[in-house]
């Protein structure tokens, strides 16, 4: 008997049953359709994370008081906030020791703030911060226009500034903006150049930005609360680890942590937030695993009741099929057949929603739109394995059944 | 031959005299065969012994009360159950030592079954219902397709291919039925109370289309507890108790 014909067999039998067998799917559907969902959200995060999570140059590691946002478990406020900032001084300290080993040590404080000129302002929340020189090569930016801050600048307090695109664009809708005073909440700064363009990630604008030597920025803001976070480039990528070794023990120094006390700061670099990331990305996926797969399990013995009851109506149908030559294959046949296109179009329809859905979540965080062929192969033959496994015993049943019994069911 | 004016007979009736077709070679042979059930602590001989001999070209019609094992036999010969005891040969191959999937083969090949209550799929069409045999055996659509016609055609259901059992009449769905039985080119047609869920009239006209069937070289084997319907046959075999009580020429 040929494939094609089982198939047509099957489609109009569950054409009868239009919402049976559209509830049916249905349970197939929504366990398809959480797995799907979720890997789809996440490998689209997956992929922007990996492409796009850049805010540190090549070969830096960054140390600061607060850990990075991304966290596996639990997240210890508490620990962090009593952890002392930290300094200038100690920042410095740890340049200090850090100068035989690598010259390029950029030390960050951030605030925000509100950019005003000639009438115009920024947004309200700018990121408004103080660093040096070295904040180019560290968190891969670069100077569009004008220059880059020198250690004379810091070193002198000098009240300048360089300011991202967005902020540009809000000020200086039409004139250099090279030599200008801007105000920055309350304090005048000279703009002495221009950020090139970063864009967007994850919904935050890179260029709605205005940076200040931080000596300057920690005598106009105070440097009570502000900790400072120190990034450090190593020299190559063989010299990384000795690097990050060496930053560390500086940086115990620098606070003058006594042997046994553990580290009071916190260490990452691109790397470790995607690693992060990705460790994260597993138990979401995880989780979501667990419970498609008990959704599904459910649904499968969904689909087992209704072809229970399917092969009980149609005992009589059987047993005409059997008078008339058809063998135990080809009843079994036209059972499972019924079962796995079930369980396959539920699992279509899981997917197509799934895909949708979850890309709808990542494109509001931003993030690029993906079809994750490997799971909706691996969706698909998960159906058909459940439509399989489940629809055997139903079929096994008809197949088996006597054809003077069936005939004489009513 | 003018029929007497006093007694004008149906439109349908048989013409007489009835034309009786030489036998052909023997297609079954039943030998000493036996059925029995157990139910429970019971035991049911619904066959005892029967032996029985039926060649190509007969019109044989089976008969007896409820009880005298006239479906067990009727099952037996269409191949839908083996024999306790005894033998049965099909076209010489032995039916009783064969599995379901080899009994199944003769039924799609060599058997075509008309039932009381027609058995047609009701969400087929009539096209449809005649094809399913050919489906089984295996045949490409476009000839099933001709053959499902020529034998609706066959019936003189040639303009209702595409009707659903529900939209015939009940003489119509018999005949999409026959034309199922027909459509694979049996050795013989084995029809159980082919008038029982029928009016007269409509029987009288299936049985009209039997005799055409007969005298077109079909063999036609007719279980039934109807005397009118057995006086169409050529032969009829009587069962009472599980035996052959009688078996002569009607």
């Amino acid at each position: 008997m040929n494939p094609s014909e089982v198939i047509r067999m099957a489609l109009a039998s569950l054409g009868v049953h239009k919402l049976r067998s559209i509830l049916t799917m249905g349970g197939i559907t929504i366990g398809v359709f959480s797995v799907i969902g979720v890997m789809t959200a996440v490998s689209a995060l997956r992929t922007s994370v990996e492409t796009g999570l850049s805010f540190l140059g090549s070969n830096v590691f960054q140390i600061s008081k607060w850990p990075t946002g991304i966290q596996v478990g639990g997240f210890n406020r508490e620990k962090y906030r009593k952890r002392r900032p930290i300094t200038y001084a100690e920042a410095q300290r740890y340049r200090a020791l850090m100068a035989g080993t690598t010259d390029v040590v950029r030390l960050v404080s951030w605030g925000d703030g509100q950019a005003f000129y000639a009438g115009r302002q920024s947004s309200p929340n700018l990121d408004y911060g103080g660093t040096d020189e070295n904040f180019l090569a560290a968190n891969q930016e670069s100077i569009d226009a004008g220059r880059n801050f020198t250690a004379a600048d810091v070193e002198l307090r000098r009240p300048v500034a360089i300011v991202g695109q967005t902020v540009l664009a809000a000020l200086f809708p039409s004139e250099s903006p090279l030599g200008r005073s801007i105000k920055v909440n309350k304090h005048i700064y000279t703009v002495i150049g221009t950020f090139a363009k970063k864009g967007t990630s994850f919904g935050w604008d890179q260029d709605e930005i205005v940076m200040v030597p931080i000596s300057r920025f920690l005598e106009d803001n105070g440097i009570k609360h502000s900790s400072i976070n120190i990034a450090t480039q190593a020299e190559s990528q063989a010299a990384y680890g000795d690097t990050l070794a060496q930053g560390i023990i500086a940086m115990r120094l620098a606070r003058k942590l006594p042997p046994e006390a553990e580290n009071d700061f916190d260490v990452y670099s691109n790397d470790s937030l995607v690693a992060a990331f990705a460790q994260v990305a597993d138990s979401v996926s995880e989780g979501a695993f667990v419970v498609s797969a008990i959704a599904l399990l459910a649904s499968g013995v969904g689909i087992m009741n209704i072809m229970l009851v399917s092969v009980t109506e149609r005992t009589k149908e059987i047993g005409v099929r059997k008078s008339i030559g058809a063998r135990r294959v080809n009843i079994l046949a036209q059972f499972l057949v019924e079962a796995v296109v079930l369980s396959v179009a539920g699992g279509l329809a899981g997917i197509l929603l799934g895909v949708v859905a979850g890309d709808i979540a990542a494109s509001k965080l931003n993030a690029g739109i993906v079809f994750p062929w490997g799971w909706a192969l691996a969706g698909l033959l998960v159906c058909t394995g459940i439509g399989v496994g489940f629809g055997f015993y139903p079929a096994l049943r008809a197949a088996k059944m006597d054809p003077i019994d069936a005939l004489r069911y009513e | 031959m003018n029929p007497p004016p006093e007694a004008s007979p149906p439109p349908a009736a048989l013409p007489r005299p009835r034309p009786i077709r030489p036998p052909g070679p023997l297609v079954i042979a039943i030998d000493d065969v036996a059925k029995l059930y157990v139910m429970g602590e019971e035991t049911i001989h619904a066959l005892r012994s029967v032996s029985l001999r039926i060649h190509r070209n007969e019109y044989l019609a089976i008969m007896g009360p409820s009880g005298s094992g006239k479906s067990t036999l009727m099952n037996m010969l269409g191949c839908l159950d083996t024999p306790t005891s005894g033998r049965y040969e099909f076209n010489g191959r032995n039916v009783a030592a064969m599995d379901d999937d080899e009994l199944a083969a003769i039924r799609n090949r060599e058997i075509g079954f008309v039932f009381q209550t027609f058995n047609l799929l009701p969400r087929s069409n009539a096209l449809r219902n005649v094809e399913l045999p050919l489906i089984y055996a295996g045949l490409p659509p476009e000839e099933r397709r001709e053959r499902a016609r020529q034998a609706l055609a066959d019936v003189g259901l040639g303009n209702r291919l595409d009707h659903k059992p529900a939209e015939l009449s009940g003489g119509q769905r018999q005949r999409v039925a026959i034309a199922r039985a027909l459509v694979n080119r049996p050795s013989i047609l084995l029809a159980d109370e082919p008038t029982g869920n029928l009016d007269s009239q409509t029987g009288v006209e299936i049985m009209a289309l039997f005799e055409e069937l007969y005298e077109r070289g079909n063999t036609l084997i007719v279980v039934t507890h109807e005397e009118d319907v057995a006086r169409h046959a050529r032969r009829i075999v009587r069962l009472r108790d599980g035996l052959i009580a009688s078996d002569e020429p009607a």
